[in-house]
């Protein structure tokens, strides 16, 4: 798999253990080796090369509770998978799922597609069922991770600036995310 | 459009976070050798030098220099180097910000008001102990102190690109600067609520939502930045323009943004209305 598949795909598993945090924010480096195995565990499912534009914040979230959507076997043919030019081009288009992540919540699967090497969409895959937690993470964790996720892939950026970030508020930062990403 | 970065092979990127002073510190260093015992052991004294300047500077450490005088000013007779050099300090940023940052007249953890260098010292610091990394050749830096941050590239790689957010929307951007060096620093209302006061009149300062300040050292950023926030929009702008290799972007209460007219993001410059 590519590299830059397998970045995104550990941006996205960062955001998730973001939501596994139980204190502050020490946890970061334990939490994201927990998972760091899994990386190339992920799949590509169907190189769905149509570049799906973000859906809007609105829309997104009544997508999150549908664990049903995971039938995209069209296979558009990852044509474009050319060399690495740097460039990253088509590089890795296509659907990924990510590992299941333990969260306070219960387990949390996300899928990230990829267009034209960017991340175009993150949906839940799984989420906790049947009780409170599940609208919490529904409602809250699941959009600000998928928005999280578009935004700091979207923008390419290194760092975050903004006020002063106290321990409890880095934890759902743009910053942890990115920090996480390259705990290593 | 992109740099092709298949000419050279991508820099290989480390991260490293500790949580010193109260804030989440990150150092993300960009090179041949951040896997290295010797990268490693200077980003370790990197940390370990913020941590005795904590145990220093705390407000919060009733044993600690500054805790021990307990809002009284230190004095230069029997201070350490490192409070004389801060006291020095925050007495030439009261003079530069024309008295909005003033280090004499704050809120105390332990109630009150007194002397009270925190504003400075996080800013301080951080430039400072950047020293450790600062001599590890053909490595990028970019540190960040809970939004504030410190960045060195070197001219054949890419900048660092830096995300400045926006407070009414915890994690989404108002704008992307690219930035080989220098400082971005942020104050702002949206972590905190309003605890930045105006040392004038001992209230929280309510005008603005943020005042983001990109300069060549993250000390003056730093205290530019919060000093404006005490101001009101048209106000903090006029005098963000006139600050020398200094440019800004402010939201106001309203939600408005504005920047100086040379801000080097997408945000276009708002003189303030006359």
């Amino acid at each position: 798999m590519r590299r830059i598949t397998i970045w995104l795909l550990s941006t996205v598993t960062a955001l998730v253990l973001l939501f596994s945090y139980r204190t502050s924010t020490m946890g970061v480096g334990g939490g994201t080796s927990a998972v760091a195995g899994d990386h190339g565990g992920a799949t590509p499912d169907a190189g769905d090369t149509s570049a799906e534009p973000p859906t809007g914040g609105s829309g997104s979230a009544g997508d999150n509770g549908s664990t049903g959507d995971s039938g995209n076997s069209g296979n558009s043919g990852d044509s474009g998978d050319s060399g690495d030019s740097g460039d990253s081009g088509d590089s890795g288009d296509g659907r990924y799922d990510g590992s299941v992540a333990q969260t306070r919540w219960g387990p949390v699967q996300v899928r990230i597609t990829v267009a034209g090497g960017r991340i175009t969409d993150v949906t839940a895959l799984q989420v906790p069922d049947g009780n409170f937690r599940d609208q919490q993470i529904n409602d809250h964790a699941v959009p600000i991770l998928r928005q999280a996720a578009l935004t700091a892939q979207s923008a390419r950026i290194d760092t975050v600036s903004g006020a002063t970030v106290t321990s409890d508020g880095y934890r759902e930062s743009l910053q942890a995310a990115i920090d996480a990403a390259h705990l290593r | 459009m992109s740099t092709p970065t298949g000419l050279m092979a991508e820099p290989d990127r480390r991260a490293w976070v500790v949580q010193v002073m109260g804030l989440p510190v990150s150092v993300h260093l960009r090179g041949r050798d951040v896997r290295d015992d010797a990268v490693a052991a200077r980003v370790e004294r990197f940390f370990a030098w913020l941590g005795a300047v904590d145990a220093t500077f705390s407000t919060y450490r009733p044993e600690s220099e500054i805790g021990r005088l307990a809002g009284r000013e230190p004095d230069p007779a029997t201070a350490s180097p490192l409070v004389r050099e801060v006291a020095q300090l925050c007495e030439l940023a009261r003079t530069r910000t024309g008295g909005r940052f003033d280090a004499r007249r704050l809120p105390l953890p332990t109630g009150g008001a007194g002397y009270d260098p925190s504003g400075l010292v996080k800013g301080w610091a951080v430039q400072r102990a950047a020293g450790w990394l600062a001599d590890l050749a053909g490595h990028d830096l970019c540190l960040n102190a809970g939004g504030d941050v410190l960045l060195r590239a070197g001219a054949d790689r890419p900048a660092w690109r830096v995300g400045i957010e926006d407070p009414d929307r915890p994690g989404h951007l108002l704008d992307v600067l690219d930035r080989r060096d220098g400082a971005v620093a942020t104050s702002g209302t949206a972590r905190r609520g309003a605890h930045i006061v105006d040392p004038r009149t001992g209230r929280p300062a309510t005008a603005l939502r943020s005042v983001t300040v990109v300069g060549p050292e993250l000390l003056w950023a730093d205290v530019y930045a919060t000093a404006a926030m005490t101001r009101d929009a048209d106000d903090a702008l006029t005098w963000l323009t006139g600050l020398a290799d200094h440019e800004a972007l402010l939201v106001t209460a309203g939600g408005r943004i504005r920047a100086t007219p040379h801000w080097p993001g997408t945000r276009p410059g708002s003189p303030p209305a006359r």
